[in-house]
C-alpha cells in the first residue's frame, strides 16, 4: 500500500437479515405476542448479502466511477463508506475529511426560508458555520434563487428547490466525495450542471471522488478508473472503458435495454390501437448488440414487427434527448422503399443511421406507425410508443485534439460540428486550424 | 509508507493515520466523542430548526407557550384544589400547579421529543451520517426557550401574589439540570426502541400521564399516606419537583436522602440512554 491512500476497503461484507415467511413484526405488542405463543420456534430468516468481501483501495486525486445494476450493492457500499449504516465484517480507513452527496435536498424544510435552509443543509452536510457564511453569497448565486432567499422554500417551484439545494451540496468541500445517483432528479440542464461541477472538483487535484452511477457516458467522462459491481462483489476494478464494456456485456437480461434489446410485448402504447412493434435491438458500429455508441458513430435500429405492410403502413422513428427535444425524424415517406417482394408479412424492419454527430448523452428513440397517406396529410398514428428504447453516446476524441465536452450539453447544443479556423490580418493568414486535427477527426468518423 | 517517515514534509493529508476507522458493530465511544464535537453547529442549527419551526407555524406564536402552562395549572388546581382539597404547603393552589407544570411541561416535552426524535427525522438518518445523538439532544435544548418564557411567567404570578422569591433562586438551574437529565435519560432510551417499534411512540403518552399522577405536580407530597411514601419517593420526580419549587417559592425541601437518591437516579438514567441510544444508533437506518 501506497502513502498516497485515500481510502482503503478492506474485506468489508454486509448482510441484512431477511424474515422469509411473514412480515416482521414492527408492533412491539406483536413480537412480544409472536413470542408469548411460540416460545421455542424460531423465526424463519435468512441472510441476505449485500456486500461479499469487497476490498478497493482508492488513492488521492483518484476519481473512481462504480457501475453495476440495482441491487448489485453500489448503494449500501456508499453507505457504509459515509457512515450512515455498519458493514458486518470487514474495516475502512479513511484518510480523510469524507463527504457524501446520496440524495440532494435531503434536510431541507419546507417551512424554512431559502436563508435558512442554506444554513440548516450546510451544517447537516457537514460544514462549519463560518463555512457556510463565507460561501454564502457563492451558494446564492449558484442557486439563482436570490430574489426568493427569504420566502420558505414550500413556494418553491421545483426547479428552485433542487437548484439551492444543489448549490448548498456544491460548495461542501471534502477532501473525499462520495456521490450517489444524485444526478437523476432535475432536467437534463441541471444534471449537467452537477456533472460539470463534479468534475471541477474531480479536476482540482488532490482530491478523491467516488462517483456512483447508471450513465456510461457521466462515468466515462469524469472517471479514470472503474470498480464493476454484481451481486455484492467486485467483479472488475481498473480502467474505466474497459469496466464499461465488462458491465454492459455482463447485464444480458433480455428486455432491460442495457443490452440494447428492448422487449415492447409489455410496454404501454403511447396512442393507437396496433400492437405491430414487438421489439427492439440496438447495434454499435461493429454490429454488437448495445446501447452504447460512441460520438459519431453509426446506429442500426432493427425493430420486430407482427402484421406490418409497407407500402400502406408509414413508420417513422424519431430520436428525442432525454428532456423531449426531437432532435431527428426519418420515415419511410422521405425515401419510400422499394418492395422487391410483395404480399410477404415484413417482420424485421432495420434502420441504419449512417453517423450520428451527437454529442455524449442519453437519447431516447420513439416509433410511429400512421397509414400512408397520399395526400402528404397527418393521419393520426395507428400506433406510437415515446421513448421505446434508449441508447447513451459516449465521449470518444472525434477532434483528435483530446478535446473533451465535459457535461454541457445545454451551452455546447446537441451536435458537434468539424470546423476549420482561419485568422487572417494585414491580408495575411496569421493562425489557421492545423490540417491534421480536423483529418484525425474525419479519419475516425469514415 | 517509508518514504513518508524519512521526509517528514508531507501535506497533512497523506497523515499515515486514518481519520476515521469504519469497523462493524457501535462506534467506539471515543470516536463517537469526536464526531459529536465535530458536529456541534449541526447541533445549533438543529436546535434553532426547531425554535424557529414552533414559533412560526402557530398563528399566535409564543403566546400559546405561555397559554398552555397557564391553562392547565388552572384546571389543575380546580381539579386538586378547589375539588378534591388536597393541600399545597400554604401556597395558592394556582402558584403552585403553575410552577409544577412548568417543571413537568419540560419534563414531559423532553421524553416526547427524544422518544420522536428519530422516526421523525427518517429521511436524514437514511441518507446522511451525523451522530443521532444531536437529534433528541437539541430538541431537548430548544425547549429551555420555551421554559424562560414560562418562567418570566411564573415571577409575574409570584409577585403579584406576594409570594416571596429567596436567593434558593440561584439553585434553580441545577434542579432544572437534573430533570432534563431525567427526562432524556427516559427518552432516548425509549428513543432507541421506537425506531424499530413504532407503538414506543402510545406508550410514552401513556406513561406522562401516569407521572403527572404520581407526582407532585398540583398537590403537595404532604398530602402522601405515610405507608406510601417509601414507594412514592421511589419515583426520582418527587424529590426533584419538591426542590425544584422550594427554590423558587419557599415550599419545604425533600429530605437530603430522597434528594441524593433522585440525583443519582436521573444520572444512572441519562447515562444508560445515552449509551443504549448510542449502541443502537449504528442500525437506526437499517431499520427504521
Amino acid at each position: 500500500m501506497s502513502s498516497d491512500v485515500a481510502i482503503s476497503i478492506e474485506h468489508i461484507s454486509k448482510t441484512y437479515r431477511i424474515v422469509t415467511t411473514r412480515e416482521r413484526p414492527t408492533q412491539f405488542r406483536d413480537a412480544l405476542l409472536e413470542r408469548a405463543r411460540h416460545p421455542l420456534r424460531r423465526v424463519p430468516r435468512e441472510d441476505f448479502r449485500a456486500l461479499e468481501d469487497v476490498s478497493m483501495s482508492i488513492s488521492w486525486g483518484e476519481t473512481v466511477g462504480i457501475i453495476g445494476r440495482n441491487g448489485a450493492g453500489k448503494s449500501t457500499l456508499l453507505k457504509i463508506l459515509s457512515r450512515i449504516v455498519g458493514p458486518t465484517a470487514g474495516r475502512v480507513n479513511v484518510y480523510g475529511r469524507l463527504g457524501s452527496l446520496l440524495e440532494v435536498g435531503t434536510g431541507f424544510n419546507p417551512e424554512l426560508t431559502g436563508r435558512e435552509n442554506i444554513f440548516l443543509n450546510g451544517a447537516i452536510l457537514g460544514m462549519k458555520r463560518r463555512e457556510i457564511r463565507r460561501q454564502f453569497d457563492s451558494i446564492v448565486e449558484f442557486s439563482e434563487v436570490e430574489r426568493f432567499l427569504d420566502t420558505p422554500v414550500k413556494r418553491y417551484s421545483s426547479g428552485m428547490y433542487v437548484r439551492l439545494a444543489f448549490a448548498v451540496a456544491a460548495h461542501l468541500n471534502p477532501e473525499i466525495l462520495v456521490v450517489d445517483e444524485v444526478l437523476s432528479v432535475g432536467d437534463a440542464a441541471f444534471q449537467e450542471k452537477c456533472l460539470g461541477k463534479i468534475d471541477e472538483v474531480a479536476n482540482e487535484g488532490g482530491r478523491t471522488v467516488l462517483f456512483v452511477s447508471h450513465n456510461m457516458s457521466a462515468v466515462q467522462a469524469i472517471c479514470s478508473r472503474c470498480a464493476v459491481m454484481e451481486d455484492g462483489r467486485i467483479v472488475f476494478d481498473g480502467d474505466t472503458s474497459a469496466a464499461v464494456s465488462k458491465y454492459l456485456s455482463s447485464s444480458s437480461a433480455e428486455g432491460s435495454g442495457a443490452d440494447g434489446v428492448f422487449d415492447l410485448s409489455g410496454v404501454g402504447r403511447s396512442s393507437g390501437t396496433e400492437s405491430v412493434f414487438r421489439r427492439i435491438e440496438l447495434r454499435n458500429a461493429r454490429n454488437d448488440r448495445s446501447s452504447q455508441i460512441m460520438m459519431g458513430e453509426g446506429l442500426q435500429v432493427r425493430i420486430d414487427t407482427r402484421g406490418l405492410a409497407v407500402p400502406q403502413h408509414e413508420l417513422a422513428v424519431r430520436i428525442v434527448t432525454e428532456g423531449d427535444a426531437p432532435v431527428t425524424t426519418v420515415n419511410t415517406a422521405q425515401r419510400p422503399l422499394e418492395v422487391l417482394e410483395p404480399g410477404l408479412a415484413q417482420e424485421l424492419v432495420v434502420v441504419d443511421f449512417d453517423r450520428l454527430p451527437l454529442v455524449p448523452g442519453r437519447y431516447w428513440i420513439t416509433l410511429i406507425l400512421r397509414e400512408r397517406s397520399a395526400a402528404r396529410k397527418e393521419h393520426a398514428a395507428l400506433e406510437r410508443i415515446d421513448r421505446a428504447a434508449f441508447f447513451d453516446v459516449l465521449w470518444s476524441d472525434v477532434y483528435g485534439s483530446g478535446y473533451s465536452m465535459p457535461g454541457s450539453r445545454s451551452k455546447a447544443g446537441l451536435m458537434f460540428a468539424h470546423s476549420v479556423w482561419q485568422i487572417e490580418g494585414e491580408g495575411r493568414v496569421v493562425a489557421v486550424t492545423p490540417q491534421e486535427f480536423s483529418l484525425a477527426g474525419d479519419a475516425h468518423l469514415s | 509508507m517509508a518514504r513518508t517517515s524519512k521526509d517528514g514534509s508531507m501535506d497533512a493529508s497523506a497523515a499515515r493515520r486514518p481519520m476515521v476507522v469504519i469497523l462493524p458493530g457501535a462506534v467506539p465511544l471515543g470516536q463517537y466523542a469526536k464526531d459529536l464535537v465535530h458536529h456541534r453547529d449541526l447541533f445549533f442549527a438543529l436546535a434553532g430548526r426547531q425554535l424557529t419551526l414552533r414559533y412560526r407555524q402557530t398563528a399566535i406564536g409564543a403566546v400559546w407557550v405561555v397559554l398552555q402552562p397557564l391553562l392547565s395549572a388552572g384546571i389543575l388546581s380546580f381539579v386538586f384544589g378547589s375539588v378534591a382539597d388536597l393541600p399545597t404547603d400554604g401556597i395558592p393552589s394556582f402558584i403552585f400547579a403553575y410552577i409544577g407544570m412548568l417543571a413537568f411541561g419540560a419534563f414531559s416535552q423532553a421524553i416526547q421529543g427524544s422518544t420522536t426524535a428519530l422516526v421523525s427525522n427518517a429521511a436524514l438518518v437514511q441518507k446522511i451520517f451525523f451522530p443521532r445523538l444531536l437529534l433528541p439532544l437539541s430538541r431537548t435544548v430548544s425547549l429551555l426557550v420555551d421554559f424562560s418564557v414560562g418562567l418570566a411567567v411564573a415571577f409575574v404570578i409570584i409577585v403579584a401574589n406576594d409570594v416571596s422569591l429567596g436567593p434558593e433562586l440561584v439553585l434553580m438551574p441545577v434542579f432544572l439540570v437534573f430533570i432534563l437529565m431525567l427526562a432524556q435519560g427516559v427518552g432516548t432510551f425509549l428513543g432507541s426502541f421506537a425506531a424499530r417499534f413504532r407503538d414506543f411512540a402510545y406508550i410514552t403518552p401513556f406513561l406522562l400521564q401516569l407521572a403527572l399522577y404520581a407526582s407532585p405536580v398540583a398537590y403537595s407530597a404532604s398530602a402522601v399516606p405515610k405507608q406510601y411514601l417509601t414507594v412514592y419517593y421511589l419515583n426520582p420526580l418527587v424529590a426533584l419537583l419538591e426542590a425544584f419549587r422550594w427554590s423558587l417559592v419557599g415550599t419545604p425541601f425533600p429530605s437530603v436522602a430522597h434528594l441524593s437518591y433522585a440525583v443519582g437516579a436521573s444520572l444512572i438514567a441519562f447515562v444508560v440512554g445515552v449509551v443504549t441510544f448510542e449502541k443502537m444508533e449504528r442500525s437506526v437506518a437499517d431499520v427504521i
